[in-house]
C-alpha cells in the first residue's frame, strides 16, 4: 500500500479500522510534497505543525471512538485553494497585494470541514484572485501539470487539481466562477464539481464575481468528490445568497443504474474548435453512456456563443467592486502616497498582476457612466436568455454532456499574450456559472502522445448534484480512467 | 432683478437598531475606536453582508409616516467610490429601487402649514469616521455599517428658515416613530443641502451647488443664509456658477469648494450581487403598519380641535407623549377638558419633574384627575381643597372622593347652615354690613372672610357671597 | 456600444490603478480587442428580456436584529500597514 495514493474512501476505511492513523496519512502527504512539489509548485504555503496537530487531534478522536458516520472526513488531509479564509492562516489569493495578511476568522466552508473532522492544510496555488485558466497568473510562480511539467494545470484552481493528481493530498477545495474547478480537473485528470449557486456558502471565500462564484471539491474519483461535497454543502445564514435546501446523502446516492436517464448533447458545443483527438475521446464516452443504458438526444442551447462575452462583462464588473477593498488601508501591502488617492493608485498598481488589472479596468469601464446600459444591463439580459436555454434543455433531459475543455493542457506561456484566446477557452464551462446550475468534470480518457487527460463535463439541474454525481459515477465505474496514476 | 432660492435636502439619520446593518456588531456611539467592528464591517476579504430585518422594518415604517409608497420590489446596490472611511471602497445603498418613494412632510412654518415632498427614503450603511491629525488621518470603523436612512426631499424649500423648520419637523416624526433617536450631538443626523437660485418667475432650475456633511440644523440655516446671497451676487456681478460640492466652514461662516471631490468619480452603481432583492409580503407590511403612530402635527391639530384646548397646551401634549396620552384618558367622558389640561400640565407635570418620576410610576390613574375636576366643578370641594386632594393622591394614591371624605374637605352648601353663618357675621359686623347696604359692595369680601373663618373653610364661597348679598340688599 | 472612446488612463484612474506607459499601451490594446469581441452581444434582440442579477430566485433574506460579539481592537488592526491610537492611519485627507 502506498499511502498517498489512496482515495478518501480507502483512507477512511483504514482510519476507521486503525490500520492507518491520520498522522501517518498527513505525513505521507508532507513527504510526497517534499518529494514532488519543487516540480509541481502546487503549494504556496504550508503550516506543517498545524497540519500534524489537526491530524493528531483526529487520531485522538478516533481513539475515543469517533466515527465517520458523524464526521465523514475525520482524519482526511484536504488542501485548500489560497482563496479561503482560515483563522490565523494566510490567504493571499496568489496575489502580492495581500502581503502577510492573516485571516482573523474562519470561513463557513472551513468551519464545515473542521466539523466533518478533515485535516485542512496548505494553501494551494491559483490564478491571482481566481482570474485565469492556467494558474500562470500567480505571484507565487506557475503550477505545473503533473502529466507534463511544461504544461499548465488549468485554472484558476490549478493548484487544487495538481495537488490531487500529484497525490500531495486526498482531496482539495476550489472555487469555480467560469470553469475554475472543472477546467483544471479536466486538464489534470481528476473529478471536480461546481455545485449549484447557493449550495455551498461563499462566506470566507475571497470574492471574484459574487453572482457566479461557487465553492466545490476536487478529488480522485466521484465517490470522494461526493463525500467532500456532502461535508461542505448546506445553508449558511452568513451568506444571503445561500439556499436553505436539504443536503442529500451524495455518497449514498451513488449507483450505476442509468436506466431511463436521458443525456442531452448540445449541438452548439460541437462545432469548430474542438481538438480532433479530444473529440474522438468524447465521442467514445458518449457511446459508453449509450452502452450503459442512457438515452442520448441532441438538444440546442442557441445562445451558447454569447456566453463568453456575457461572462466577461458581468464577472469583471462585479470583480471591479469586489477587489476595490484591496487598497492598502486595513490590510495587505501598502505603497505609500502623499494623499489617499496616490496611496490607492500606488498600492494597487504594484500589488495587482496584469490579468487582474485588465479585468478590474474592464469591469470599471462597463459600469461607468454612459456605458452601463450598453454593457452591463445588456449582459444581464443575455444572461436571462442563456438561463432560458438551460431551463428548456433540462426539461427534456436529465443532464447535458459535453467535453469540459475543447483541448488538452496547453504549454505554459502559449496563451499569455492573448487574453481573449484564453477567455474563449472557457466556452464550455462558462454557461453553467451564468445559469447558476451544477456541473461536474471527470476523466474520460487520455490523448496518446503526449499522454494528457481529457475531461467529460456533465451539466445538471439546479440542486441536481446527486443525480449528476450518479450519472458520473456510473460512467466512472465502467471505465478505467480514474485508476490512472501519474508517474512523478 | 429679484431672485428666489430653490433648496432640497438629503437627510441621513441613523436607525435605532441594536446591531449594525449587515453584521452583528453593536450600533452604539462612543466606544473606543475600532472596537465595535468585525471582519464584515471592516471589509475584510471574503466576508458577506446579511441585512438587519429591523432596519428594513424601520425603513418601511418611515415610508408610512412620510406618506410614502412602499414598493413591491426593492433592492440593494453598490455605490463605488474610494475613500478611507468606506471599508469596502463601495457603499451598499439603494439606487433605482429604494424601499420607499414619493411622500411628503407637512409642517408648521410661520402661521401656515407647508408641505415638502419626499422623493424617496432609502436604506444604506453608514461609513467610518476620519480623524484628522497634523500629518495623517486616522479611521475609526465603529460607525461603519450602522443602518442609515437617507431621506431625499424635492426642491420645495425656499428659505433657510423653512429648511430649519422642515428638518425639525422631520426629526420629530422620526423620534415619534421610534425610528431614530436623532441625537445631533452623536452625529445621528447629517444633511446634504442642494441649493440653486433663479430669477423670480423663471421655471427652470439654476446651477446646483451641494453643501455636504452638515451636522447641525442651525448650521444648515447659516449655510443657506450664506450660500444664497453668494450665488445671487455671483450672478448679479456677471459671473457664472459651477455645479460643485462645497463644504460649510462654521467658524469662518462661509462655504468653500471641497478639494476631495476634484478626483474623477463615477459611482458606477450596480445591483449588489451579495444581497437578494426585497419583496415585502402583505403580512410583513401589516406587522410594520402596527407601529404607525400619529404624527406630531396631526396630534396637535386633533388636540386643539377635539378638546378645545389652547395651542400651547396641545404642544405640551405633543412634546410629552405619555403626558398627552394620560390627558386623553383623563378627559374621556368629561366636559371640562380645559380644566383637566390645566391640572395635568400645571400640577401633574410639575410634580413629576420635581419628584423625578415618570408617568408610569404614578400611584393613581387618569380617572382620578377627571373625578377631582368633577367634584371641584360641582362645588363639592374648593380649588384649595382640590390642591390638598391632589397632593394626597400624588403621595399615596386613592380616589379623590375617598380623600375628601377622609379629610372632611367637603364644602358646606346647605342653605340653612350658610344662612345662619351669614346672619351671625352681619350681626357681629354692622359697619361693613352698612357699607354694603350703602352701595360699597367691596365690603362684602370682609363679611365673606368672616363666614369662611366661622365655617373653617368649608362653606361654599360662591354660595356665601350670594347669601350675604341677598340678606343685605334683599 | 462603441469602444472608440475607451480611455484607459481615465478608467485606470477611476479604478485607482497606477499603470506605466507600457502597461497602458499593452492593456489598452488587449482591452480594445476584448471590447471588440464583446460587441457580439449587439446582435441579439433583448427588447423583451428581463435582466438577471442573481442565479437563484431568493428574496427577503434577512437576519434578526441581534448583537454578536465584535473582535478586539488589536485583532482589527493586526493586518493594518499603519496604525496609531487604535486607528487605521492613512495620508492626510483633505476635504
Amino acid at each position: 500500500m502506498i499511502l498517498h495514493e489512496l482515495t478518501i474512501g480507502e483512507l477512511t476505511a483504514k482510519l476507521a479500522s486503525k490500520e492507518v492513523s491520520s498522522r501517518e496519512a498527513m505525513l505521507a502527504c508532507l513527504d510526497r510534497i517534499d518529494a514532488v512539489d519543487n516540480r509541481i509548485n502546487a503549494f504556496i504555503s504550508l503550516d506543517r505543525e498545524d497540519a500534524l496537530g489537526q491530524a493528531e487531534a483526529a487520531d485522538a478522536a478516533l481513539a475515543k471512538g469517533a466515527s465517520h458516520n458523524e464526521q465523514s472526513l475525520l482524519g482526511v488531509p484536504v488542501s485548500l485553494k489560497d482563496i479561503f479564509c482560515v483563522k490565523n492562516q494566510p490567504a493571499n489569493c496568489a496575489s502580492k497585494i495581500l502581503g502577510d495578511f492573516l485571516s482573523p476568522y474562519d470561513g463557513s466552508v472551513v468551519q464545515k470541514l473542521k466539523q466533518a473532522g478533515a485535516v485542512i492544510f496548505g494553501r494551494v496555488n491559483m490564478d491571482e484572485f481566481a482570474m485565469g485558466s492556467s494558474t500562470e497568473n500567480s505571484a507565487f510562480g506557475r503550477t505545473c501539470n503533473p502529466w507534463d511539467l511544461e504544461r499548465v494545470p488549468g485554472g484558476s484552481s490549478g493548484g487544487c487539481a495538481a495537488s490531487v493528481v500529484a497525490q500531495e493530498c486526498f482531496g482539495s477545495i476550489g472555487t469555480d466562477t467560469g470553469g475554475s474547478i472543472r477546467q483544471p480537473s479536466a486538464l489534470c485528470g481528476c473529478v471536480g464539481i461546481k455545485p449549484t449557486y447557493g449550495r455551498v456558502s461563499r462566506f470566507g471565500v475571497i470574492a471574484f464575481a459574487s453572482s457566479l462564484d461557487q465553492v466545490g471539491p476536487m478529488a480522485r474519483n466521484v465517490h470522494d468528490t461526493a463525500a467532500l461535497l456532502g461535508a461542505i454543502a448546506g445553508h449558511d445564514p452568513k451568506d444571503s445568497t445561500s439556499v436553505p435546501a436539504e443536503v442529500p446523502d451524495y455518497v449514498g446516492g451513488l449507483d450505476v443504474n442509468l436506466d431511463g436517464i436521458k443525456l442531452g448533447l448540445p449541438k452548439e458545443f460541437l462545432g469548430a474548435g474542438i481538438d480532433p483527438e479530444v473529440q474522438s475521446i468524447f465521442d467514445a464516452a458518449v457511446r459508453q453512456y449509450e452502452a450503459l443504458g442512457a438515452e442520448i438526444q441532441e438538444i440546442s442551447l442557441p445562445h451558447t456563443e454569447y456566453g463568453v462575452a456575457t461572462y466577461y462583462i458581468l464577472a469583471t464588473a462585479e470583480a471591479s467592486a469586489n477587489l476595490a477593498r484591496f487598497d492598502g488601508v486595513r490590510y495587505g501591502d501598502r505603497v505609500e502616497g502623499d494623499d489617499p488617492f496616490a496611496l490607492y493608485c500606488n498600492t494597487r498598481g504594484k500589488g495587482f498582476g496584469d490579468e487582474v488589472k485588465r479585468r478590474i479596468i474592464l469591469g470599471t469601464y462597463v459600469l461607468s457612466s454612459g456605458y452601463y446600459d450598453a454593457y452591463y444591463i445588456r449582459a444581464q439580459k443575455v444572461r436571462s436568455l442563456i438561463k432560458q436555454d438551460f431551463d428548456q434543455a433540462l426539461e427534456k433531459v436529465d443532464a447535458l454532456i459535453t467535453p469540459t475543455v475543447p483541448y488538452t493542457a496547453f504549454k505554459a506561456g502559449e496563451k499569455t499574450d492573448d487574453p481573449l484566446q484564453m477567455y474563449l477557452s472557457d466556452i464550455f464551462t462558462i454557461s453553467c456559472n451564468l445559469t447558476g446550475t451544477c456541473g461536474v468534470s471527470l476523466p474520460c480518457g487520455f490523448t496518446s502522445s503526449p499522454k494528457l487527460p481529457v475531461g467529460l463535463q456533465l451539466l445538471g439541474k439546479p440542486f441536481g448534484e446527486q443525480e449528476l454525481l450518479k450519472i458520473a459515477y456510473a460512467y466512472e465505474q465502467a471505465t478505467p480512467w480514474h485508476k490512472e496514476r501519474v508517474m512523478l | 432683478m429679484e431672485y428666489e432660492a430653490v433648496i432640497g435636502l438629503e437627510t441621513h439619520c441613523q436607525l435605532k437598531t441594536k446591531s449594525k446593518m449587515f453584521c452583528g456588531c453593536a450600533n452604539e456611539f462612543g466606544a473606543d475606536p475600532n472596537t465595535n467592528v468585525c471582519p464584515v464591517c471592516l471589509g475584510m476579504p471574503g466576508v458577506l453582508p446579511v441585512p438587519n430585518e429591523l432596519a428594513l422594518q424601520l425603513t418601511a415604517l418611515t415610508g408610512y409616516l412620510l406618506n410614502c409608497e412602499v414598493p413591491e420590489f426593492a433592492k440593494f446596490d453598490r455605490k463605488n467610490y474610494f475613500y478611507p472611511d468606506v471599508c469596502k471602497d463601495y457603499q451598499i445603498t439603494q439606487f433605482d429601487f429604494p424601499s420607499t418613494t414619493t411622500g411628503y412632510v407637512d409642517f408648521e412654518f410661520g402661521s401656515k402649514i407647508e408641505r415638502v415632498r419626499i422623493t424617496r427614503a432609502h436604506l444604506e450603511e453608514d461609513v467610518g469616521k476620519n480623524n484628522h491629525f497634523d500629518q495623517h488621518s486616522g479611521v475609526d470603523f465603529n460607525r461603519a455599517g450602522v443602518p442609515l436612512l437617507e431621506i431625499v426631499s424635492e426642491p420645495d424649500i425656499s428659505s433657510a428658515d423653512m429648511a430649519y423648520d422642515y428638518l425639525n419637523a422631520l426629526k420629530d416624526i422620526l423620534i415619534y416613530g421610534g425610528i431614530s433617536d436623532c441625537d445631533m450631538e452623536k452625529g445621528m443626523v447629517r444633511c446634504d443641502v442642494n441649493i440653486s437660485v433663479r430669477p423670480k418667475g423663471v421655471t427652470e432650475l439654476g446651477t446646483k451647488v451641494e453643501i455636504k456633511n452638515m451636522n447641525t440644523f442651525s448650521g444648515v440655516r447659516r449655510a443657506i443664509n450664506y450660500e444664497v446671497p453668494r450665488q445671487i451676487e455671483t450672478l448679479e456681478s456677471g459671473g457664472t456658477l459651477v455645479q460643485e460640492t462645497r463644504r460649510w466652514d462654521d467658524d469662518a461662516g462661509m462655504t468653500e469648494t471641497m478639494r476631495s471631490k476634484e478626483h474623477a468619480h463615477d459611482y458606477r452603481y450596480f445591483p449588489e450581487p451579495d444581497l437578494m432583492p426585497l419583496r415585502p409580503s402583505e403580512a410583513w407590511l401589516e406587522e410594520v403598519r402596527k407601529h404607525v403612530v400619529e404624527l406630531p402635527l396631526a396630534r396637535k391639530q386633533r388636540f386643539i380641535q377635539d378638546y378645545n384646548i389652547p395651542a400651547q397646551d396641545a404642544e405640551v401634549f405633543v412634546g410629552n407623549v405619555s403626558l398627552g396620552d394620560f390627558f386623553e384618558k383623563a378627559v374621556d367622558g368629561s366636559k371640562n377638558a380645559k380644566t383637566i389640561a390645566n391640572w395635568v400640565i400645571n400640577n401633574l407635570q410639575a410634580r413629576l419633574v420635581e419628584s423625578e418620576l415618570t408617568i408610569d410610576e404614578l400611584k393613581f390613574g387618569p380617572e382620578a384627575i377627571r373625578e377631582l375636576v368633577e367634584i371641584i366643578d360641582v362645588g363639592e370641594i374648593s380649588n384649595k381643597g382640590g390642591q390638598e386632594v391632589f397632593t394626597e393622591l400624588f403621595n399615596n394614591g386613592g380616589s379623590p372622593k375617598a380623600i375628601v371624605d377622609a379629610r372632611g374637605l367637603a364644602q358646606v352648601s346647605d342653605s340653612g347652615e350658610l344662612d345662619k353663618w351669614c346672619r351671625d357675621a352681619i350681626d357681629a359686623n354692622p359697619g361693613p354690613a352698612d357699607d354694603v347696604r350703602n352701595g360699597r359692595e367691596n365690603a362684602i369680601n370682609f363679611l365673606k372672610g368672616q363666614v369662611m373663618k366661622a365655617s373653617r373653610g368649608k362653606a361654599n364661597p360662591q354660595m356665601v357671597g350670594e347669601t350675604l348679598f341677598k340678606l343685605l340688599k334683599g | 456600444m462603441s469602444n472608440s472612446d475607451f480611455d484607459i488612463k481615465y478608467v485606470a484612474n477611476l479604478a485607482r490603478i497606477r499603470l506605466t506607459s507600457d502597461q497602458e499601451a499593452r492593456l489598452g490594446s488587449q482591452l480594445g480587442d476584448i471590447l471588440g469581441y464583446i460587441k457580439k452581444l449587439e446582435e441579439l434582440d433583448i427588447s423583451n428580456v428581463e435582466p438577471m442579477a442573481h442565479a437563484v430566485p431568493l428574496h427577503n433574506v434577512m437576519r434578526a436584529d441581534q448583537v454578536q460579539p465584535s473582535i478586539t481592537n488589536e485583532e482589527a488592526l493586526a493586518n493594518a500597514p499603519k496604525t496609531a491610537n487604535g486607528l487605521f492611519i492613512v495620508p492626510k485627507i483633505v476635504e
